[in-house]
């Protein structure tokens, strides 16, 4: 059987919370670029110009693209003839973000209590870590940085099957309209449909993970993906909220089958920085 | 347009001179603060204390920076949702704060309460952190030193661009841009 030392997750871990803190990915880069071409109001492009330019300062003088680091979300597809040694998953990990965090002078923004205490953990830690168990030998580790601005801004409703297309659109569309300028528009829209309370959101935030404006593989859903899309940006909300054309770069759809009782449906929210990476060792 | 060029802190004439919309430069000391040092100015204000910064006229930035590392003045240093601090911006107001710098929407008695005092709310471009952080010339802290990215935060800054939301007259950029461009 194959083996992987923790500590060779660890320094992967590590690397990728400084990259995707600091480099923007491609697809993500170029959204923001395609948005200034197609950007009717005047302020709209003033913002777009300032997070391009914000963009290209990141890189080249390593400064984080945004100051919110933000929780670290892994998703981590682990092939099942893979044996770690040398500690476990989550330490390894863990272990990583650790370093990352603080090597990359990245900000630390997890609390241990979320209700009384609310003191800081003082490292970044711990992660939110999703496991898949999956054919093969090898390990897939995707990370994100998720800001807690855009993340405030997300929700789960359990909508009726009756509730259809028009059901689901409708719950979408008002959601993202309610929270406005508050999640840094130009936004990317997670959905996740189908599953349980607590799957459906998870799909939601897995779609955020999807390159940005890679549509969905069945057409019906990539379809409706279009058309939340540009009901979204009909809104007029436009970037930073300041009025205009780009309320959203993307919309990304999860689906995941459903209780014949059910249409569950989540909101999950990003912010235009929409860091995040993948590695597979 | 091009952006106003001001000066901090501000007299309730420069606020008044100012509408939602204007974009401008920011000059001049500003200050930062966000949740956790809010809500110790304000148990000190409820107190009768006297505070560790004077708020006449001054700018408070919502903001948590993250660390600078050797060499920079400060880290990437972007707006925070401002709504968290609704709570707080009318006693600010009260003991003079005149302008904020957040992002995101207000509450109706923080607009009020911008109309009351002769004040401002303001938006930084949200997760622009990087370009913000090389308008900020020099950086200190000077209250709160146990809060971390949190404390009270002296800066001194350049041609800080940000965007006037709720101005004193009552308007509102985030009503009226929307409603401009919605089909």
């Amino acid at each position: 059987m194959r083996e992987i030392a923790a500590s060779t997750i660890s320094d992967h871990v590590a690397e990728m919370c400084e990259e995707a803190n600091i480099y923007l990915g491609e697809e993500e880069f170029q959204a923001l670029k395609d948005a200034l071409e197609t950007e009717e109001s005047p302020t709209g492009r003033e913002v777009l110009k300032q997070l391009i330019e914000n963009v290209e300062i990141a890189r080249n003088e390593q400064i984080p693209i945004c100051q919110d680091t933000g929780f670290a979300v892994f998703f981590v597809e682990w092939g099942q003839e893979l044996h770690l040694t040398g500690g476990t998953l989550e330490e390894a990990i863990n272990a990583g973000v650790r370093r990352g965090y603080d090597e990359g002078y990245l900000r630390k923004s997890i609390v241990d209590d979320p209700l009384y205490d609310r003191k800081n953990t003082g490292d970044n830690t711990p992660a939110v870590i999703y496991t898949d168990i999956v054919p093969g030998d090898k390990v897939k580790i995707a990370f994100a940085p998720k800001g807690g601005g855009s993340e405030n801004m997300s929700t789960v409703k359990m909508l009726k099957p009756s509730d259809g297309e028009d059901g689901l659109v409708d719950f979408v569309v008002n959601h993202v309209k309610a929270a406005g300028p508050n999640p840094c528009p130009p936004i990317v829209v997670g959905v996740g449909i189908g599953g349980t309370f607590d799957k459906v959101a998870v799909q939601a935030k897995k779609a955020l993970f999807r390159p940005v404006g890679t549509p969905h593989a069945d057409s019906r859903f990539a379809a409706l993906e279009k058309k939340i899309l540009n009901k979204i940006n009909d809104l007029g909300v436009g970037p930073q909220g300041f009025g205009g054309r780009t309320f959203a770069l993307a919309v990304h759809i999860e689906t995941y089958p459903s209780h014949i009782a059910s249409m569950a449906a989540a909101v999950n929210i990003n912010c235009h920085a929409c860091r995040h990476l993948e590695r597979t060792l | 347009m091009e952006p106003k060029k001001i000066q901090a802190p501000l007299s309730d004439e420069d606020v008044m001179s100012l509408k939602a919309g204007d974009n401008v430069l920011i000059n001049g000391v500003i200050y930062t603060a966000r949740d956790a040092a809010h809500k110790k100015l304000v148990e000190l204000m409820d107190k009768g204390e006297s505070l560790p910064i004077d708020l006449a006229g001054q700018f408070i930035y919502y903001v948590g920076p993250t660390p600078a590392k050797p060499g920079q003045a400060i880290g990437s240093a972007g707006p925070t949702t401002s709504g968290r601090m609704d709570v707080y911006t009318p006693k600010m107001l009260d003991k003079g704060m005149k302008a904020c710098i957040g992002k995101g929407l207000r509450s109706q008695a923080v607009k009020d309460a911008l109309q009351q005092y002769k004040g401002l709310y303001l938006a930084a471009v949200g997760g622009a952190g990087a370009l913000l952080s090389k308008r900020i010339k020099k950086c200190e802290v000077v209250a709160y030193p146990e809060l971390g990215a949190e404390a009270i935060h002296r800066l001194e800054v350049e041609d800080f661009p940000a965007t006037v939301i709720n101005d004193a007259y009552g308007n509102d950029l985030y009503a009226e841009g929307a409603k401009e461009y919605a089909r």
